[in-house]
């Protein structure tokens, strides 16, 4: 029975992709596209933690952290490019 | 060995000469040089008693004794001809060119080149191994190369180099692979112990074709029909080397190996009609040509050329000889051979004389053309004796040596109409017939040049100083020579018997008692066809010289670019612009080009190859279940990734390559990879982080305008290079043949001391790729830091290409 909730709720996940898919191809904004992006990730995050409870294993528990850190760092540059054109900037230039 | 220091003593003083030259600057250079060609001549002279008793003078040093190729000199009767005609015309060559050069020419540099080329024409003759006579080979075109581009700033020097050069290579290559077949044929590259075998390698399937091989490098050599073009060209050569190089040595380089292979090949119908038609076509057209020159030394060119395929045609008809039986009557045909190598000795007497007159009439009036030149005769009287003596002997006048050649020359073609053999009969009497009328043409431009040059009008252009005989020390070798073509007439037995004779033996081992061979000759033998074809030739020859202008409107019956000539030049720069042609037609410089080419490649070579070999077979019952949910997420990926093809904004290709690199990482997750789902992703961001560094200096996106076909020929490539890559993946999915050895790395905790398989494989099993690995993110770091901070400075030269 919980098995079948589990997988239930990794095609909702999936479905869930599809629908910010659709966002990121169709924009029509550039932030739409890198939330679209960042909810990717988010519901990454939860179908692998739902896959290791599937599995039976702990050894995903990294992949959820990193992939925690990572989403957010990549929605940071991505707001950042959009923003001031740039990721880094130079010392001179602030 | 003394044969071996007769070889090496010319490139040693080549090299000496190379050295000490700047330390003598008072002394003439060829002084030094000319001591060799007469030590050497000195060395032969000597052992001629010991050859003429028919004893072979052999030594062997081995070079590369694993691959049967050793420095074997063989000193017979033929070697001994051509040794004693290298040195003894080298000496001659050698002391005219001390008086023809003046010492501002770069001497050493001459003397280097023709003692080089004097070293590896001994070379070619003396040597008995086939791979260190093809050595010497060219190494003959290679110093003839030099030498004819003396004079390097000419621009017709250089082409005739290069055209001589590629010519003779040509021919010198397809020769080495005749030898190599040789080798095939009998395992062995001495040509001594070959000849021994022929009987075993005469059927052989290699024997015709090696046959063919051989004589195109003796024929490209020797400047035969129709690779002849390349010797008038050469004559831009310094007239000592025309007259050394081209007339009397090298050209006949190709005649020393048709003879010396006579035994082996001779015999056979193939290499009878083809030595000895191209000889005969050789003939007719070299003296056809000569009439038209106005230069006297392209006239003598083509003269070489004539006498040259003389001498060949009769190496040919005396090849008849081996395919019978030993009777009184074969010696009619080996006398043919005879024919040839007094022929080949004579000539180079005189033609060497001659050309040394030639150079004697340009040093001294300016000029060697026939249209200026004109009553030479009181103001040169030496050298136009040379000049008489030399083109009367060449025309075939008594009392000069040619005579008797061209004698034997009709004998021998007479004979050889009558034989019944390789169906001569049906086209017997063409034989005399082209001998008889290159004979003619023979003796007109023979007479061009005593009357034309010589005789006539006296001379009518301004010349730049007064004219005058020329010094003595200049005419000293012609006349050397021309004293050689008269007592050659008088006394032409002993020649025979002490050189001919054992040269007869060599080329006819197997043949006859050697009194048989050498016939006597004798300058009055009774009124006989081969007379009667003679004064044949003096009358109408006389009468056509008489009449010259009237008929001369023959040569422009052929247009110039109809030439064998134009042809070669059209070849050359026809294959050159064809090439670049075709290279350019590839080589676009447009990337997608290139990759087109690779992936076609891939496609034709592993598709065709795994299609033919049966490779794709596909069964499903092994794999794994495919759940709900991954359904999905394919196809969310696909979705992703064609939508990238569409989108028309770089950012949103890098969110979709993002969504990619995540479904990437899901699936490392779903098959249970959690390391690579970590680097994955860490490498998936920072990817991502550094395309949008990067996008802040590219210009606005812009895709690239292609036309529709190059579309559709894109997209089918790609589907091809995806499906076929998918085909292969499936196929070898069911490649089952081998037991895993993953089973060992099971025990990992064991073995290594490490719960976590793949960690232990990348750092202790597998470590040495995980420090290459480490080394190549190491350069690409500093390849990136050494592309950002030194970058070409403005202005600064761009070091691109």
């Amino acid at each position: 029975m919980t098995e079948k909730i589990l997988i239930l709720s990794l095609v909702l996940f999936s479905i869930t992709i599809i629908v910010a898919l659709f966002r990121i191809i169709r924009g029509p904004s550039m932030p739409d596209r890198v939330v679209a992006l960042d909810m990717i990730g988010v519901t990454l995050l939860s179908m692998i933690a739902i896959v290791s409870i599937l599995l039976k294993t702990k050894a995903f528990l990294e992949v959820i952290l990193i992939l925690g850190i990572l989403s957010f760092i990549g929605t940071i540059a991505f707001s950042k490019y959009l923003e001031r054109g740039k990721i880094i900037e130079r010392k001179s230039d602030s | 060995m003394t044969i071996h220091v007769a070889i090496i003593l010319p490139f040693l003083m080549a090299f000496i000469i190379s050295i000490i030259n700047k330390k003598f600057t008072k002394i003439h250079i060829g002084w030094l040089a000319l001591t060799v060609p007469i030590i050497v001549f000195i060395i032969l002279a000597r052992l001629i008693p010991i050859i003429a008793s028919g004893n072979p003078y052999t030594h062997t040093y081995q070079w590369i004794p694993s691959l049967d190729i050793n420095f074997t000199t063989y000193l017979d009767g033929l070697s001994m001809i051509f040794g004693l005609l290298i040195s003894g015309i080298g000496s001659l060559v050698v002391l005219y060119s001390i008086f023809y050069l003046s010492s501002k020419e770069s001497l050493q540099h001459f003397y280097c080149y023709l003692l080089l080329f004097m070293g590896a024409m001994l070379g070619v003759v003396f040597s008995d191994n086939l791979m260190v006579l093809y050595a010497f080979w060219e190494l003959t075109s290679v110093s003839s190369f030099l030498l004819i581009s003396f004079w390097h700033h000419r621009k017709a020097s250089r082409a005739g180099a290069q055209k001589s050069m590629l010519i003779t290579v040509t021919g010198g290559v397809s020769m080495l692979v005749g030898f190599i077949m040789l080798h095939m044929m009998t395992d062995s590259y001495s040509v001594h112990e070959i000849i021994h075998q022929i009987e075993h390698i005469s059927e052989h399937e290699l024997f015709i074709p090696a046959m063919i091989l051989i004589l195109l490098g003796a024929f490209t050599k020797s400047a035969q029909f129709p690779f002849h073009i390349w010797l008038p060209d050469a004559m831009e050569a310094p007239t000592p080397v025309s007259a050394y190089l081209h007339s009397a040595t090298m050209v006949k380089a190709g005649i020393y190996l048709v003879a010396r292979l006579s035994p082996i090949f001779g015999g056979e119908m193939l290499w009878f009609w083809i030595v000895t038609t191209v000889g005969l076509i050789t003939l007719f057209w070299g003296s056809f040509n000569a009439v038209k020159q106005t230069d006297l030394k392209a006239l003598l060119a083509f003269s070489t050329v004539s006498q040259l395929g003389l001498i060949m045609s009769l190496v040919g008809m005396g090849s008849v000889a081996y395919a019978l039986d030993f009777e009184a009557d074969t010696v009619i045909y080996t006398q043919a051979t005879f024919a040839a190598l007094f022929h080949l000795i004579n000539h180079s007497t005189f033609k060497g004389a001659l050309f040394m007159m030639v150079g004697i009439v340009d040093h001294e009036v300016g000029t060697r053309d026939i249209r200026r030149l004109g009553g030479l005769m009181s103001i040169m009287p030496l050298t136009f004796t040379v000049a008489v003596i030399g083109s009367l002997s060449m025309a075939g006048m008594p009392p000069f040596n040619g005579f008797l050649s061209k004698e034997l020359f009709f004998a021998a073609v007479l004979h050889i109409k009558d034989l019944n053999l390789f169906s001569i009969s049906s086209v017997g009497i063409l034989f005399p017939v082209i001998a008889w009328i290159a004979s003619v043409f023979t003796f007109i431009y023979c007479m061009i040049i005593i009357f034309k040059a010589f005789l006539g009008r006296p001379l009518i252009q301004k010349v730049e100083r007064p004219v005058h005989e020329a010094p003595f020390p200049l005419l000293v070798a012609p006349f050397i020579l021309c004293i050689m073509v008269i007592s050659l007439f008088f006394f032409p037995n002993t020649l025979g018997k002490y050189i001919l004779k054992p040269a007869m033996v060599s080329i006819y081992p197997n043949l006859a008692p050697a009194q048989k061979l050498t016939p006597e000759i004798h300058a009055w033998h009774g009124i006989n066809t081969e007379i009667l074809m003679t004064i044949a030739v003096i009358l109408i020859g006389t009468i056509l010289y008489r009449l010259l202008g009237k008929w001369m409107g023959i040569y422009r019956f052929y247009p110039p670019n109809w030439s064998l000539n134009a042809l070669y030049v059209n070849v050359i720069s026809g294959s050159e612009s064809l090439s670049n042609k075709v290279t350019n037609s590839y080589m676009t410089g447009l990337l997608r080009h290139y990759a087109f080419y690779i992936y076609s490649f891939f496609i034709f070579s592993v598709g065709v190859f795994f299609f033919y070999s049966g490779a794709f077979s596909f069964s499903t019952e092994n794999n794994a279940s495919i759940e709900w949910y991954e359904w999905i997420l394919i196809g969310v990926m696909l979705l992703a990734a064609i939508s990238i093809l569409f989108v028309k904004s770089r950012i949103t290709a890098v969110i979709l390559n993002g969504v990619l690199g995540f479904g990437v990482t899901f699936f490392f997750v779903l098959f249970r990879a959690p390391d690579l789902a970590l680097t994955q992703l860490v490498v998936e961001s920072v990817t991502t982080v550094l395309f949008l560094l990067c996008f802040y200096y590219l210009p606005e996106w812009s895709t690239e305008k292609l036309s529709i076909s190059t579309k559709i020929s894109n997209s089918i490539i790609s589907i091809t290079v995806g499906a076929l890559v998918v085909v292969i993946s499936l196929a070898v999915l069911n490649f089952d043949k081998f037991e895993r050895i993953s089973k060992y790395f099971e025990d990992a905790y064991n073995l290594a001391g490490g719960a976590n398989i793949v960690n232990t494989i990348l750092g202790d099993f597998r470590g040495f790729d995980t420090m290459l690995e480490v080394v190549v993110l190491f350069i690409a770091g500093l390849g990136v830091y050494t592309l950002i901070k030194f970058k070409a400075k403005k202005g600064g030269t761009d070091f691109e290409d």
